[in-house]
């Protein structure tokens, strides 16, 4: 059902001899909504230009719907991007605006009117055709490079950081309009950002990327829950990072030592060995404070405490002097339940709850230890 | 409110001198100027009463009519030139490497510091007879005599457009550096070629940098008579010479200063253009 739009195949490109992208390859079904998420300088807004045509690559080749577009011209491209910062025509109306791609294609006068009415409907800017760009807010602003895109009918739409200058309100509501955008038109989406909350909540796939190389490439879920390395497991969401030695392998399963407590987990997908340390990463919400009295578990403080609203989120230090993030939700026994600084607690987590994760380039690995890093990253 | 009060004196004693300028150095002369113009001419004491329009009828006069329609052509001609070589110069500068950017700034301002008079006879001597361009041109074989560079109304035009090029390169810079690259790659997005950007969103946007240009050009044009009297052999060729002649050597103030308000008039009407393109750019009253 699926079916490949666009596929990018060792793309490398070098600016001053940096190297921003390295060799990699993409490819993107037709219909999806994929994000490029990446810290500033990973290369997605890069990969992004290079899908609209405005960088063109050292190496390698892309493809649209089996044509090989690498060299082809942006207005040569049925892609349209909407801008960080917007990029509207500061001299033309709002109408005229939306109307200049189909202009450039020539169409009829009364196609073009019909079309942008169209466009501005969809995204509730009908009353302001007549208006500049500067007599606009930032959120209408927006509206109007979302509908300059969209008019053309693209097979595809490049947003490039299209929330980033918006507020925290605002941007919530463009995230939700945007998915609605793109159910209605059936578009493909590629979308840039740098925050992960907004990636995890609008994404069909996600593509995480640094220094120019695919970290992991998967569903929301698939990033969240099962991180394909310490990079991805830090950068989207916060993570517990506890150490891990091996000290039983039996078939499918292992135990891990972790603060003195022995688990008994699932074999991870990477090579283990005997004794090998490696992390176990425990999101906050999966960590279970206890009571101090309590058999399970590991003894700590909690040194931190922050009400979120729906959750408290709290910091807890064990007897090692590590820290450990724990966030729980409110309970409808207990709607008062909170910490005092200092207070003694346990902190345990549900068998199977937790991922694995080789130990990467920090400590000298063994051949071993190496192939099992290899084995997670691919 | 403390605060406010020990203000005060500051922002007086600023507006008193800003005020003063104005009143002084521009109103005051102005008013001068106006006032010469609908007098009578006066041999012993320039000017007298009574009141009259003579100065202004002897404008229409064909003589100063044709000096007026052909200064008209001088300046434009130059700004023309200016334009053409302004445009791409600035859009190129402001395309380079900041740094680099400012040094080229910089050296086309360094001209501003030597008078511009000792630069036009600095140019004299490359135009001669005799001078470098000829010489250079003859050793290098291209003609066999001497070519007839100075006096001519070439010369004017090209001691003209030298004086008054960076006037029509720092404002066009100045659009140019506010032009935002991603405008340009939204056009192309949409659609369009080069041309059809540069048509669409280059020169739009760029305009008022233009008119701003035009104005700091063509005025001047009009008026730089040392130019034409070292360069174009001392005819009539600007306004400004007219309007030098009147003053110094004919001695008829009305009409001098009559001639120099139309320019006064060209100048308000350009710069009234210039407001209107900017405001449909949306750059005030916002």
């Amino acid at each position: 059902m699926t079916k490949t739009l666009l596929s990018l195949s060792g793309i490398s490109k070098q600016f001053d001899g940096k190297t921003v992208l390295d060799e990699l390859s993409l490819t993107i079904d037709d219909g999806e909504f994929i994000t490029l998420l990446g810290p500033s300088g990973c290369g997605k807004t890069t990969l992004l230009r290079m899908m609209a045509g405005f960088e063109h690559p050292d190496e390698g080749t892309v493809t649209l719907s089996g044509v090989d577009i690498t060299q082809t011209p942006p207005e040569h491209r049925p892609l349209n991007t909407v801008f960080q910062n917007y990029a509207l025509f500061p001299h033309m109306s709002v109408f005229d605006n939306v109307a200049y791609g189909l202009k450039m294609e020539k169409r009829p006068k009364a196609e073009i009117a019909e079309r942008v009415e169209e466009a501005l409907a969809m995204v509730q800017l009908e009353d302001f055709v007549r208006r500049k760009p500067h007599q606009l807010s930032g959120g209408q602003q927006q509206r109007v490079a979302i509908a300059r895109a969209v008019v053309k009918r693209p097979k595809m739409l490049l947003l490039d950081e299209p929330l980033s200058a918006l507020d925290y309100k605002l941007r919530r509501t463009m995230q939700v309009e945007l998915k609605r955008l793109q159910r209605e038109l059936g578009i493909t989406f590629v979308f840039v950002t740098h925050d992960q909350e907004e990636a995890l909540s609008m994404s069909d796939r996600i593509v995480v990327l640094k220094d120019g190389h695919i970290q992991q490439l998967g569903t929301p879920r698939e990033v969240y829950e099962r991180p394909a390395n310490v990079f991805t497991a830090r950068f989207v969401g916060q993570t517990n990072f506890f150490p891990g030695r091996v000290t039983k392998i039996e078939g499918e399963r292992i135990s891990v030592d972790v603060f003195g407590l022995t688990r008994d987990l699932n074999k991870p997908s990477f090579r283990v060995a005997m004794n090998q340390s490696l992390h176990v990463l425990l999101r906050p919400e999966d960590i279970r404070v206890l009571a101090p009295d309590d058999t399970d578990g590991v003894a700590g403080k909690i040194v931190e405490r922050n009400y979120k609203g729906s959750t408290l989120d709290s910091v807890i230090e064990l007897e090692d002097g590590s820290h450990v993030m724990a966030s729980e939700f409110f309970d409808e026994d207990d709607p008062t339940f909170d910490y005092s600084i200092g207070e003694r607690v346990r902190v345990s987590w549900v068998d199977g709850w937790e991922w694995l994760l080789a130990e990467e380039g920090d400590e000298p690995l063994t051949d071993e230890e190496e192939l099992a890093a290899d084995d997670a990253e691919h | 409110m403390m605060r406010s009060i020990k203000q005060q004196p500051f922002r007086a004693a600023v507006l008193v001198l800003v005020w003063g300028w104005l009143l002084f150095l521009v109103l005051a002369p102005n008013i001068l100027v106006v006032g010469a113009s609908v007098m009578t001419r006066n041999p012993s004491t320039f000017i007298s009463l009574p009141l009259n329009l003579d100065a202004y009828r002897q404008l229409f006069n064909p003589l100063y009519l044709d000096v007026f329609l052909h200064s008209l052509y001088m300046a434009a001609l130059t700004t023309l030139i200016c334009l053409l070589i302004g445009y791409p110069f600035a859009w190129a500068l402001s395309r380079v490497e900041k740094r680099r950017q400012m040094l080229l700034i910089f050296l086309l301002i360094v001209p501003f510091w030597t008078n511009s008079l000792v630069r036009t006879y600095a140019l004299k001597l490359i135009l001669a007879t005799n001078g470098l361009l000829n010489s250079a041109l003859m050793s290098l074989g291209v003609i066999d005599e001497p070519a007839q560079l100075l006096y001519t109304e070439g010369a004017v035009i090209v001691g003209l457009v030298y004086l008054l090029l960076p006037f029509m390169i720092l404002p066009l810079y100045s659009v140019f550096e506010d032009l935002r690259q991603d405008v340009l790659l939204a056009s192309h997005d949409l659609g369009a070629g080069r041309f059809a950007t540069f048509k669409n969103v280059v020169v739009p946007l760029t305009l008022p940098g233009v008119l701003a240009g035009v104005m700091l050009v063509l005025l001047p044009a009009m008026g730089l008579f040392f130019v034409p009297d070292i360069l174009g052999g001392s005819r009539n060729l600007l306004v400004g010479n007219v309007i030098k002649n009147q003053f110094l050597d004919a001695r008829n103030w009305p009409f001098g200063a009559a001639a120099s308000i139309v320019l006064t008039l060209t100048m308000a009407l350009l710069m009234f253009a210039h407001r209107l393109s900017k405001r449909r750019l949306g750059e005030e009253g916002a």
